[in-house]
């Protein structure tokens, strides 16, 4: 039963009648909320009913990490992302290392490899100039490491209030290998699911420190260049593998979701398989969160044809980006565009696409 | 981590899986009172590995999907207000009011903020003397203490801009009106671990003696909530009817004295609504008059809003444990975590939400097709 | 209403009038207001903390008194098992990998 929805402000009284339908949802209304930028499936359902139709075209519609678009003979890989977090200094980094870090990661994971990047920023007013240099400084010492330069920028400049201190837009051009095309929609049933390196870092280290909720973590963000990680995959292994994902905003299970969905697969986890550090399982033990949904800087998904899979984990283990590599589950044919997880019971659970953002919770 | 890892070996898991099984005779129905029981029972997939011994049925231990849609229009009122900071745990925020919820409301320039202690709220109040901090003090009687102790810091230290808003409500009477009922199936509880930690286990003999249940206070990690429904399914066999406790790392008989007392000093009982199942007459707490000037009701004219529940939302059927959330027309088709009809599937540790994300019964034709993929491995 | 969380009490002081310590979740630590368990508490103790609260201590006995009740019956079982079926493995255990936020250690496979 379904009717127009009449009820108007918070304090209005009664709803009209009986038959209205329920209160409006989450997610419907006519303003942007945080939970349309956490990855999961406010995101999702932003993209794809307002972006998408206006700026319809076929690169776009892959919705890869990035887009690739052919100059003459040439496949590029073109990708763009924008940080907004805060604070802008965190445990293990700064706003200026994950922006060049993740952009390199986009184009990484298309299997492209780095040739530029550009950048964008917003800067506060007021925003304090020795903290701009060093967050600088972290952009150049990233890209000069990784042997790709910033050729090209702009700066504007908010009122106080307007531009939580900075943000960043990076955007990173890459050239894409006619052998190595790791896609979304490629994963098979059969596939190993891999993933490089211990989960939910990132998000620990900079929730303990900017949701004023009070803890104490010995947690510092895990952001890193994978370029290097994806290239010694791609040396041992190239053929075999189907897709790559950096699981950042939404974790680990946005990341699997999306696959899962855009290959059309179910992929099925082993829940004793998954690395998760002690002070990571306890953070989120005491505020109530799940790892899997928990984001990650400096760690990929690579989604491996089966008999690839001990050359995948030996190639990945020997990079130290990468030493901590273990299989944590498998692609199978049903469900399709779920995503399970067996517990140590033997029984078995759902990892869903989050709505918006994981809250700390106390129930 | 320690007192809590050893609580989830899967070798003493499964082991009283199979005693629950060899001891069961017949087919025993269970509710477990609390959310984050459910939370586990169904994220770890007892429900699977039961089988046919033990029917869980999900008591309405979750006081988020418990609280009064009224009363969420009272608080999505308040953080609309300009000089309201308003300040809740996480639980609440996507829970939907008459028409919105906290998250679109913060949208709209409300000061809407989770804190995970209620000290804080008060630390806010005091580090914003020219704002009113309004803190949602929603619970059972876990979170009483808690929300006692910084209502009775505000007065100590004469800090006036603080307000709460009370939702609290309490288990005893709640379990009651479930075994009055007519169609009650319950045949025995696992009573909630922490609301016991405080309140200690003394008010559910009576209950225990009164309708003939056997009653065990049970933890919240996987071997805690079998080794609770082996005690209570040995006790049906046997056809005992007491309370016992499993939870004995935390919960004494007089559960936590101290607590209890700035609870009664700061809350009196009072007469609850508890959405989807109506008044409960003395099952919830209110502030005492001595503490009215930290009362948010009191301090904000709040009286004309009310709401009235939508038609569809059989909360109060799942809440009582009458359905399953499966079992509902709109679960997975009208009603899903982005459009949730109503609070046990918004809130993260209602029944609904619960199946829905982890057990995942969903169809597009409504009641759905039933996940049964690695489940029907392990049934015997 | 539960999500309370077992950690260890690191440090102890007052503040505003109010016994209030660290306490230290498996690496994780926050500031805890102690006023629940005021007369028992002790640095080194382990206490059931809820929303910022502790509201029990951990009583260590009777957890470890359970704990070995438990798993004598987990070998006993076996035991039985092995004899009756013949076979290394209980019925029922699909899997025996340890639960996910179970495992320690800093990741290593």
């Amino acid at each position: 039963m379904s009717g127009p929805n009449g009820a108007n402000g918070p304090d209005a009284g009664s709803l009209a009648s009986v038959g209205l339908r329920c209160p409006v949802p989450t997610g419907e209304g006519d303003r942007v909320l945080l939970g349309h930028g956490s990855g999961g499936k406010l995101s999702a359902a932003l993209i794809r009913d307002r972006f998408l139709p206006r700026f319809s075209n076929p690169a776009l519609a892959v919705l890869g990490d990035g887009a690739e678009v052919v100059l003459g003979t040439e496949r590029m890989a073109i990708s763009t992302d924008t940080f907004v977090v805060s604070p802008l200094e965190f445990p293990g980094g700064d706003i200026g290392l994950l922006a060049v870090h993740g952009t390199l990661n986009d184009v990484a994971m298309m299997g492209a490899e780095p040739v530029c990047l550009s950048t964008g920023f917003v800067l506060e007013e007021g925003l304090s100039l020795t903290l701009l240099d060093r967050v600088l400084q972290s952009m150049a010492d990233a890209a000069r490491q990784a042997g790709v330069p910033i050729v090209t920028g702009d700066t504007k400049v908010v009122e106080r209030g307007k531009a939580d201190g900075m943000f960043i837009n990076t955007t990173g051009v890459g050239r894409l290998r006619a052998d190595f095309r790791p896609a979304p929609d490629q994963a098979c049933p059969g596939d190993v699911v891999i993933v490089s390196g211990p989960i939910g870092r990132h998000g620990i280290a900079v929730m303990a420190v900017r949701e004023g909720l009070g803890f104490e973590v010995d947690v510092e963000s895990d952001t890193a260049h994978l370029g290097p990680l994806v290239e010694s995959l791609r040396a041992a292994c190239g053929p075999h593998v189907r897709a790559l994902r950096d699981p950042t905003r939404g974790g680990v299970a946005s990341a699997l979701n999306e696959i899962a969905a855009a290959s059309g697969v179910a992929i099925s986890l082993d829940g004793g398989a998954i690395p998760v550090p002690v002070a990571v399982a306890a953070a989120c033990e005491v505020l109530g969160l799940d790892p899997l949904y928990v984001a990650n800087e400096g760690v990929l998904i690579a989604i491996v044809a089966a008999e690839a899979k001990d050359s995948a984990i030996r190639a990945l283990r020997a990079h130290p980006t990468g030493a901590e590599s273990i299989q944590i589950g498998e692609v199978k044919d049903r469900p399709a565009g779920m995503v399970t997880l067996r517990t140590g019971l033997g029984g078995s659970r759902v990892v869903d696409m989050l709505p918006g953002d994981q809250l700390p919770r106390i129930c | 981590m320690k007192f809590l890892s050893e609580y989830r070996d899967p070798a003493l898991a499964t082991s009283l899986v199979s005693r629950i099984r060899a001891l069961s005779t017949r087919p025993w129905t269970l509710m477990e009172v609390c959310g984050g029981q459910t939370h586990t029972i169904v994220k770890q997939g007892i429900l699977d590995v039961l089988g046919d011994s033990v029917e869980m049925i999900h008591g309405p231990g979750c006081p988020v999907c418990v609280t009064p849609l009224e009363q969420i229009d009272r608080a999505l009122h308040l953080a609309s207000r300009p000089e309201v900071i308003f300040t809740s745990f996480g639980d609440m925020l996507r829970v939907p009011g008459s028409d919105c919820d906290l998250f679109q409301v913060r949208a709209q320039g409300g000061e809407v903020r989770v804190v995970y202690s209620p000290l804080d709220a008060l630390e806010l109040a005091r580090a914003n003397p020219d704002r009113e901090v309004v803190f949602f003090a929603v619970g059972f009687e876990t979170t009483a203490p808690a929300n006692a102790m910084a209502v009775w810091q505000a007065r100590e230290l004469g800090i006036k801009n603080f307000s709460v808003l009370v939702s609290h409500v309490t288990v005893p009477p709640a379990m009651t009106a479930i075994l009055e009922s007519s169609d009650n199936r319950v045949q025995g509880f696992l009573a909630a671990g922490h609301v016991c930690t405080v309140m200690g286990w003394s008010e559910y003999e009576p209950i225990a003696d009164r309708y003939q249940v056997p009653i065990v206070v049970t933890g919240f990690e996987p071997v805690d909530i079998l080794e609770g429904i082996w005690m209570a399914v040995k006790q049906l066999e046997e056809g005992r009817a007491q309370v016992e406790n499993q939870y004995a790392r935390s919960v004494r008989r007089d559960g936590n004295r101290q607590a209890r007392d700035i609870v009664s000093q700061v809350f009196q009982l009072v007469d609850r609504q508890w959405r989807g199942i109506g008044e409960i007459p003395m099952s919830g707490l209110g502030l005492r008059d001595e503490f009215a000037a930290w009362d948010a009701e009191q301090k904000f004219d709040l009286h004309g809003i009310r709401a009235t529940e939508p038609a569809e939302c059989r909360a109060g059927d799942v809440l009582r444990g009458r359905i399953k959330p499966i079992e509902c027309a709109e679960f997975g088709t009208t009603c899903t975590p982005e459009n949730p009809l109503g609070a046990p599937m918004v809130s993260s540790e209602g029944a609904c939400a619960a199946y829905w994300s982890y057990a995942r019964y969903r169809g597009g034709d409504g009641g759905g097709e039933e996940f049964a993929e690695q489940s029907t491995e392990t049934r015997s | 209403m539960c999500l309370g969380i077992p950690g260890q009490v690191v440090e102890m002081y007052g503040a505003e009038g109010l016994p209030m310590g660290i306490v230290d979740f498996g690496g994780v630590r926050r500031e805890v207001c102690l006023a629940y368990v005021a007369d028992e508490v002790e640095v080194g103790n382990y206490a059931i903390v809820h929303v910022g609260f502790a509201i029990s201590l951990v009583d260590e006995d009777e957890a470890l008194r359970t704990y070995e009740a438990l798993k004598e019956l987990d070998q006993l079982d076996e035991l039985e098992w092995m004899s009756e079926i013949g076979s290394g493995r209980p019925p029922g255990v699909v899997s025996d990998s340890a639960e996910l936020a179970d495992r320690v250690g800093d990741g290593s496979p």
